[in-house]
């Protein structure tokens, strides 16, 4: 099916989030589509999917132009969008959750296990994409859930196929596999646009780039003869240096000790399993892993978030085991945490709100328990302006920001503070290139000041370009201590699958 | 170390999609939400309510002349403004109640047992206790009340607290224990009046009274100071909620728990915290009807306060103003439903039934936006919601 968008415009309040933006994708093909953050991506497959109505311009669909008031309609006329999270119930069965909605009935509302069961497996084959219909989400990887929204889709008939970062949350092993799904979703003619971040990835797998910035079309590329550098220069304007640049580390004292940490779950496993580790005063410790190693849990223990089972853990000199959240965070630990959605923000607070989500309690934003607006507003907007946040408007709701700018929010916030330890978890995850240099530009400033610093990524690529030592966490277990400049990604690659070469 | 992941933190942790409900009534930001939405939903329950009286037998003319005596009973005159005044005054502590609860993202359902339990410890101080001046029996009875209802708001938030009991489960609970505690209490010495079988308490004394500041002018005129307690309370809650440290906390919590754990904040503490307010503003509430207009307790005296707090705090966006206007509005046709029965014959019921109708347009919004086809759903959450959206 050949999708067309011509002159497409949508502006929120304050911003023109589209402006005027035609493309076109053809079948059998993907369209890799690529920009800053903010540049009014997920607004243009907002308004494909019928999310969104645009406020001029058409969707054209086989030379038809179709008008889409809701997302049932878009979904009616072959349009599938793959949503990342929350779209599945957990507690439900892949083939439960893959009918949901288009319960193939026998009479009235009766689930027919049998027969949904039946068309999972069909598709499945059909496409390549393994999974048990009789799984539960709960217990499946992310890269099977997001099989899961693809079967999804493709059950519905859907001939467009939208991918918004696909690839932010999947593990290396997993990314190949998805490539893999795309090129068979390809050779059975589906159109495909795929949105990424990872400039790599689009040279990868698309047919065709197009380039958005401030919500116009700015360009097209040919994957096939295009660079990374000729492409970030085309999202930001202005060219974009990939690697890290920084100074040796200047170690001091240590500054984060953990020794013996165990922690254990509900049914006593171990998830995390005797952990020493230490971090210095102006060094930067990577931790790499497959999601779900542990690394969550070892963020979550320092910052008091989950409880230990034993060990302890020292912040300077003070011993900060079993310390409240608050505490800790007062004794001078900043974290980006993993999840922004979920834990990083509020959405329905303002920008001003969340960027003192964790020190509103403290002066000058508070005297007693009133809060002072005027300092709140004022610190917000120097931070927004430092950390480049589009748009700029404090008084926005959170939810209101790109993917992309939240999570500078975010890093704004826990970076501005005066603090000896920070952690940060994926702390470029759905960032632009061009902010990606900037985050880490200020990682490497914070440990050049001396703070010690803690990059937990899946991104080997980041691990490598950040890290003075590396660790590697496998089962709950760092299986590896390594200094960056004596290692290589292949090796850290096989500690993190669990061989211990 | 293990008494920071209690129960409830936990749930929190693993269902933060949970409470959306309760988060989207926490958060209703727009304008579109917070007036145009509730003011739709009250024009189409009168239509209905209208639609209904004509069904029910009557001609079109009489039932706009039921409208016109609702109308006259609620705003009509200094009396009937009076009459609306004093009906909202206790829907607006009962509301803040609710709303307050509802920023925090918990529902209390247990205004109705808090407020009971408020009204007798405001009736007992002021029946037991004589020969005091007014200024300083009068507030020690509403102190009385609000304490009576925050030990009746405790219960639950200390329970959600410690052990994750549901508030809901726990508030509607309470609601019967504190029936029932009254119909007892009403039947002992302590409280039921002396030569009397049936269970009705005291008097409270005059002193013990909310003056009637209109009554000079007619003495018909009930509205009292608890109005003025009343909004006074709304505005407390409403600096509390937006300008306070407290505040900030309490809507953390409301909008995304886990986040707010993040941050540091208490979310236990916060749990109990909101319920005893909760549970004092509901208390003041019911002590309100007994020092206000009642001047004795009966069985059930609140008559649904509680409820018809959680209808006013839902109508008012859990906005602290927006709940006083939903009181008023609401103590508006209760008064003008008064004299809608007396004369227009037509029952008072429909009264209530409107009040549900708009409850119910205003708990879907979904419903008012297709029937008036406003553009751009206004639960137009954010759908796509991954790392990149
Ligand atoms: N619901 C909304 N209300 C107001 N502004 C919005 C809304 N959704 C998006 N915007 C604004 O529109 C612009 C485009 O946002 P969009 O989410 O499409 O960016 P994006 O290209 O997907 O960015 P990212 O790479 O960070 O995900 C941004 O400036 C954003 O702040
Ligand atoms: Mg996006």
């Amino acid at each position: 099916m050949e999708l067309e968008l011509r002159g497409i415009t949508k502006a929120f309040p304050g911003v023109l989030a589209n402006d005027n933006v035609s493309l076109t994708a053809r079948s059998g093909q993907v369209l890799a589509l690529i920009g800053e953050n903010g540049a009014g991506k997920s607004t243009l497959m907002n308004i494909l999917s019928g999310i969104y109505r645009p406020d001029s311009g058409e969707i054209v669909l086989d030379g038809k132009v179709q008008k889409f008031h809701d997302p049932g309609e878009a979904i009616k006329a072959g349009i599938g969008m793959v949503h990342q999270h929350f779209m599945l119930v957990p507690v439900f069965t892949v083939a439960e959750n893959v009918v949901l909605g288009v319960e193939p009935t026998f009479f009235g509302n009766i689930l027919n296990a049998k027969k949904a069961n039946k068309e999972v497996q069909e598709i499945s084959q059909k496409y390549g994409l393994a999974v048990d219909p009789k799984a539960k989400i709960e217990d499946l990887a992310v890269g099977l859930q997001q099989r899961v929204e693809i079967i999804k889709v493709l059950l519905r008939g859907a001939k467009v196929l939208v991918f918004d970062e696909p690839t932010a949350v999947l593990t290396p092993q997993e990314v190949i596999e998805f490539f893999g799904i795309v090129a068979e979703l390809k050779s059975r003619g589906a159109t495909i646009i795929f949105i990424t971040h990872k400039l790599k990835e689009a040279i990868a797998i698309a047919d065709s780039i197009t380039v958005l910035r401030g919500g116009k079309v700015v360009g097209h590329a040919d994957p096939k003869t295009t660079t990374q550098e000729e492409l970030a220069a085309m999202m930001v304007g202005r060219p974009i240096d990939l690697t890290v640049n920084k100074a040796p580390a200047q170690p001091g004292a240590p500054v984060l000790t953990m020794s013996s940490v165990t922690m254990t779950d509900d049914m006593g496993r171990a998830l995390l399993d005797d952990i020493n580790l230490e971090v210095r005063a102006g060094e930067i410790v990577g931790v790499a892993g497959i999601q779900g190693n542990g690394q969550t849990e070892l963020i979550e223990a320092i910052t008091g978030l989950l409880p230990l089972a034993k060990g302890q853990i020292k912040l300077k000199d003070m011993d900060i085991t079993g310390s409240k959240p608050r505490q800790i965070h007062r004794d001078g630990v900043a974290h980006v945490p993993e999840d922004r959605n979920e834990m990083g923000m509020i959405g329905s607070f303002t920008v001003a709100e969340n960027l003192v989500l964790d020190s509103y309690y403290s002066q000058p934003y508070s005297h007693g328990v009133r809060l002072q607006r005027g300092a709140i507003d004022e610190g917000a907007r120097i931070l927004v302006k430092d950390y480049d946040v589009r748009p700029p408007h404090i008084e926005n709701m959170a939810s209101a920001l790109s993917g992309g700018n939240a999570q500078k929010m975010i890093v704004a916030r826990e970076f501005s503070r005066d603090v000896p330890l920070v952690l940060c978890a994926q702390p470029t995850r759905g960032i632009d290139v061009g902010s990606i240099e900037y985050i880490h530009e200020q990682i490497v400033r914070k440990r050049d000041e001396g703070v010690a610093i803690l990059v937990v990524s899946t991104e080997l690529d980041e691990i490598f370009a950040l890290s003075d030592r590396i660790v590697v966490m496998f089962d709950g277990k760092i299986v590896a201590t390594l200094n960056t400049s004596e290692t290589d990604p292949t090796q850290v690659g096989l500690y993190m699958a669990g061989k211990n070469s | 170390m293990s008494s920071q992941l209690d129960p409830q933190a936990q749930e929190d942790l693993l269902n933060p999609r949970e409470r959306s409900f309760t988060q989207r009534l926490a958060t209703a930001a727009d304008w579109r939400s917070a007036i145009l939405i509730p003011f739709l939903a009250v024009i189409s329950a009168l239509i209905i309510g209208l639609i209904m009286i004509i069904l029910t037998g009557s001609s079109f003319s009489e039932a706009m002349n039921a409208y016109l005596a609702l109308l006259d009973g609620s705003v009509g005159s200094l009396r009937a403004i009076s009459e609306t005044l004093t009906a909202a005054t206790p829907l607006m502590l009962a509301g803040l109640s609710v709303a307050l609860a509802f920023r925090a993202g918990l529902f209390n359902i247990g205004g109705e047992g808090q407020a009971l339990i408020g009204g007798m410890f405001a009736v007992w101080v002021g029946f037991s206790i004589t020969g005091l001046p007014i200024f300083i029996h009068l507030p020690l009875a509403i102190i009385a009340g609000i304490l009576g209802g925050a030990i009746w708001g405790f219960i639950p938030g200390i329970l959600k607290a410690k052990t994750g009991a549901h508030e809901v489960i726990t508030t509607i609970m309470l609601n019967y224990i504190a029936l029932r505690l009254v119909d007892f209490l009403l039947k002992t010495t302590m409280f039921q009046r002396e030569g009397r079988n049936d269970p009705v308490s005291k008097n409270i004394e005059v002193s013990a009274e909310y003056p009637t500041f209109l009554s000079g002018i007619d003495s018909a005129l009930r509205v009292h100071a608890g109005l003025f307690v009343a909004l006074g309370a709304a505005f407390l809650i409403y600096w509390l909620l937006f300008r306070t440290t407290i505040g900030f906390e309490f809507r953390a919590v409301g909008a995304n728990p886990s986040a707010a754990r993040y941050a540091g904040i208490s979310v236990t503490k916060v749990y109990i915290l909101v319920m005893l307010i909760a549970g004092a503003l509901a208390g003041t509430a019911g002590a309100g009807q007994v020092l206000g207009v009642l001047g004795r307790t009966t069985p059930g005296f609140t008559a649904d306060l509680g409820f018809d707090g959680i209808a006013v705090a839902l109508l008012g966006r859990s906005n602290p103003w927006g709940v006083v206007a939903a009181a008023i509005l609401f103590g508006g046709l209760r008064a003008g439903g008064q004299q809608m029965q007396v004369s227009a014959s037509v029952g008072i019921d429909l009264i209530s039934v409107i009040q549900a109708l708009i409850i119910i347009f205003v708990a879907a919004p979904a419903l008012i936006s297709a029937i008036y086809r406003l553009k751009t759903p206004v639960a137009s959450a954010q759908i796509s919601k991954g790392w990149g959206a």
